[in-house]
C-alpha cells in the first residue's frame, strides 16, 4: 500500500519534470524567439536550397515540418500549442481558416514582390484583395492516360466513357473532384447549387461505374506509375509527380472545364515571428527564387515574372500552362458551406456504393 | 483495510473505464444529436434509415460475416493440426509473427503482390492462366481481411484446444464414435466457447474496417467504417459520423449478448453432460 502511494508520488514527479524540461529546452533552442521561423508546409514542396539561402541571406533559422492534409493542418492550428509562422493551405480551407480568425493579415508594404504574380491568380474569390493569402503555387484537375493502354485521344471528359476503358480508370477519392467531374461534362459549373444539376451529375456517374477500376487515395499515384490502369483523374501536381515516374503517360485538361486550385502561404495566428514571416514570403516571391522551386516541385508557379527564368519546356509546357482560353474555363472550388458540401459528399457515397 | 486496500487498486481501472470507455460512448451519442451546423437534430437517424444507409449496414454485415466464416475456416484446422505438432510454441509464434507488422504496411505490400504485373499475376501467367484482375475485387479484400485477421481466430480456438481433456476424445472413440463423430459430438462442442470469442475478435473489427476498403477494394466496397471515416474527416459531418458510430455500438453490443448468453448455457450443459 504505501510502496503504491510513493510508486504514484514518484511517477508524478518524474512527469512534472520532464514537462518543465521540455518547455525549458524549447525556449532555449529558440522555439519561441525572434530569430526562428517555423514553416509548416506540405511534404516535399519546397527546394531545401531556397531555405538555406534564406537562412543565410536573413540569419533566420528555419524549423520546417510537415502536413499532409488541409484538414490535419487546421485542426493543429486551432488546438494552439504551436508557433507556425507560415503554413500553405490549399484555397478552400483558407476560406475555413478566415471564418474560424486563424490567420492574421497581410502587411502588403513589406511584400513588394507581390507585384510579380500574374494579375488573374490574384483577388480571387476565397480571399478578395488577397488580405491573407498570397499564391505559391497552382494547378488543374486532369485526366493522366497510357498511350500504351489505350489508344484515345483525350479532349473531353466524355472520353472517360468511352466502352473500351472498360475496368480501366482510377478516380481520386475526393467529392469535389468527382462530383465536379460529373457536372463538367454535362457543361454545369463546378460550383452548382441546383439539386437537378446535382442528381443528373449523379445519373451520369453512376453510368460511369464500369469503366471505374477503382477509388484510391495517394495510391493513385503508384498505381497509375505502374500501369495498373489506363487512365486517371487526378490533381495536376500529382499528374507530374506520375509522369517523373513513369515517362510514358500524357496529362489533359479537358476542353469543358476544370478545377483551378491553388496553395496559397498564408500567416497563422499562431505566428511569433510575423516580421520574419512576411520577409519569407517577399523572397518566396522573388522571381528567380520562385522560378528555382518550380522547377524542383513540378507545380505550376503563379509568378508571371518566374516563366522568364524557367527553362522553354517548362513554361511552354500547355499541360501545365494552359491557354487562356482552357484557363478561362477552370473554376476555383468555392466554399458551398457545409451543408451542401455534405451533400456533395453524401452523392458521393451513393456513387461509391453503385456496384459493377 | 483490506476492502478499502482492494478499492485502492480499483480506482486506476475505474478511472480508465471512466475516461476511456464511457466518456467516449456518451460523447459518440451526444453528437449524433447534431446536424453539420450544429443544431439539434434527429435527422441524423432519420438519414440512417434511408435505402442508402441500409444497404450499407447489410453489406457491411455480410462481408464481416464473409471473413469471420472464412478466418473461422482457416482457422480451426490450423489451430487443431497446431496442438498435434511438436513445436507447439514455435508455429504459434511464426503465426503471430505477421501481426508484429504494421497493418498499413501489410496493405500496401498486397497492392504490390495483387497488381497486374505483380508476384501472384506472374505466376498466374507462368502457369497458363494469364494475368487477371486480382486487386479492387471482393476477393482480394476478403483474402486481404481473413490473412489480417487470422491470428485472432486461431488463438482462442487453440487455448480451448490445448484446455480440452484428451482423456474425453479416447474415451469417445473407445466407446464407438468415429472420428468425425468424435470430432463433432465431443471437441467441438467443447471448444465452442473458443470459437466464439474468435469469431468476436473477428467480426466486431470486421464490421468497421476502412483502410482495407481503399487501398485493396477501391473503395468498391462501402462499409460502415468507410462512411464513418468520410463523415469525421472530409465533410466533418461528425453528427452522421457518430450516428453510423452508434448504430455500431449497439449492433456490437447485440452480438457480444448473443454469443456470451449461449456461452454459459452450453458450458453448464457440457458440465451435465461430464
Amino acid at each position: 500500500m504505501k510502496s503504491l502511494v510513493q510508486t504514484f508520488i514518484a511517477v508524478l514527479i518524474v512527469s512534472f519534470g520532464l514537462m518543465y524540461l521540455t518547455s525549458y529546452l524549447n525556449s532555449s533552442e529558440g522555439y519561441t524567439g525572434k530569430d526562428t521561423l517555423t514553416i509548416y508546409n506540405w511534404g516535399d514542396y519546397i527546394d531545401p536550397d531556397l531555405l538555406d539561402e534564406f537562412q543565410k541571406e536573413t540569419g533566420i533559422k528555419v524549423i520546417y515540418q510537415t502536413f499532409d492534409s488541409n484538414e490535419a493542418m487546421m485542426t493543429k492550428i486551432e488546438q494552439g500549442g504551436t508557433t507556425f509562422d507560415v503554413s500553405v493551405p490549399s484555397e478552400y480551407a483558407i476560406d475555413k481558416m478566415k471564418q474560424e480568425n486563424l490567420l492574421l493579415p497581410l502587411d502588403k508594404s513589406k511584400l513588394p514582390n507581390l507585384k510579380y504574380i500574374d494579375p488573374s491568380f490574384l483577388n480571387l474569390s476565397f480571399d478578395p484583395d488577397n488580405k491573407y493569402s498570397i499564391p505559391y503555387f497552382w494547378g488543374t484537375v486532369g485526366i493522366v492516360y497510357n498511350p500504351d493502354l489505350t489508344d484515345l485521344k483525350f479532349k473531353s471528359w466524355e472520353d472517360l466513357w468511352d466502352p473500351s476503358l472498360k475496368n480501366q480508370i482510377l478516380l481520386l477519392d475526393g467529392a469535389r473532384e468527382v462530383i465536379g467531374m460529373g457536372l463538367n461534362s454535362l457543361h454545369y459549373s463546378l460550383n452548382d447549387t441546383n439539386e437537378e444539376h446535382l442528381q443528373a451529375a449523379k445519373a451520369k456517374l453512376s453510368t460511369l461505374t464500369p469503366n471505374v477500376k477503382a477509388i484510391v487515395g495517394d495510391e493513385i499515384k503508384l498505381l497509375l506509375a505502374n500501369e495498373e490502369a489506363a487512365v486517371g483523374l487526378v490533381w495536376s501536381g500529382d499528374a507530374s509527380e506520375i509522369m517523373s515516374e513513369n515517362e510514358k503517360l500524357d496529362y489533359v485538361v479537358p476542353e469543358e472545364g476544370s478545377n483551378l486550385w491553388f496553395d496559397n502561404m498564408v500567416i497563422p495566428k499562431t505566428a511569433r515571428n510575423i516580421e520574419g514571416a512576411h520577409q519569407f514570403i517577399n523572397f518566396m516571391l522573388a522571381p528567380e527564387h520562385a522560378a528555382q522551386n518550380a522547377e524542383y516541385v513540378g507545380y505550376s508557379t503563379p509568378n508571371a515574372m518566374a516563366l522568364e527564368y524557367l527553362p522553354e519546356e517548362i513554361s511552354g509546357d500547355q499541360r501545365f500552362y494552359p491557354s487562356k482560353e482552357l484557363t478561362s474555363k477552370l473554376e476555383v472550388y468555392q466554399n458551398l458551406g457545409k451543408k451542401m458540401l455534405a451533400h456533395y459528399n453524401e452523392l458521393f457515397l451513393e456513387f461509391k456504393m453503385h456496384r459493377k | 483495510m483490506r476492502t478499502n486496500t482492494r478499492n485502492f487498486y480499483l480506482i486506476p481501472y475505474l478511472l480508465w473505464i471512466a475516461l476511456f470507455v464511457i466518456t467516449p460512448i456518451v460523447l459518440v451519442v451526444y453528437y449524433s444529436f447534431f446536424d453539420v451546423e450544429g443544431n439539434f437534430t434527429f435527422g441524423n437517424y432519420e438519414k440512417f434509415f434511408t435505402p442508402v444507409y441500409l444497404k450499407m449496414t447489410l453489406s457491411s454485415f455480410w462481408y464481416a460475416f464473409l471473413i469471420t466464416a472464412f478466418s473461422l475456416l482457416v482457422a480451426y484446422p490450423a489451430a487443431y493440426l497446431l496442438t498435434r505438432t511438436k513445436h507447439k510454441q514455435l508455429w504459434l509464434l511464426l503465426i503471430i509473427l505477421p501481426s508484429w507488422i504494421n497493418l498499413l504496411l501489410k496493405a500496401y505490400a498486397f497492392l504490390g503482390l495483387f497488381g497486374t504485373y505483380g508476384a501472384v499475376n506472374g505466376i498466374l501467367k507462368f502457369v497458363g492462366i494469364g494475368t487477371q484482375q486480382i486487386l479492387f475485387t471482393d476477393f482480394s479484400f476478403i483474402f486481404v481481411s481473413v490473412y489480417i485477421f487470422i491470428p485472432f481466430m486461431i488463438l482462442p480456438i487453440f487455448n480451448s484446444l490445448e484446455e480440452l481433456n484428451p482423456s474425453l476424445v479416447f474415451a469417445a472413440r473407445d466407446l464407438g464414435a468415429s472420428p468425425w463423430t468424435a470430432f463433432r459430438r465431443v471437441i467441438f462442442p467443447l471448444t465452442l466457447s473458443g470459437v466464439k470469442s474468435g469469431c468476436q475478435a473477428v467480426f466486431i473489427p470486421a464490421l468497421s474496417l476502412f483502410m482495407i476498403t481503399r487501398l485493396i477494394a477501391g473503395n468498391r466496397v462501402i462499409t460502415l467504417g468507410t462512411a464513418i471515416e468520410q463523415h469525421f474527416l472530409v465533410t466533418q459531418d461528425w453528427g452522421m459520423g457518430a450516428t453510423i458510430a452508434v448504430f455500431l455500438i449497439i449492433a456490437m453490443a447485440v452480438i457480444m449478448l448473443l454469443t456470451g448468453s449461449r456461452k454459459r448455457g452450453l458450458q453448464n450443459e457440457n458440465r451435465k453432460a461430464v
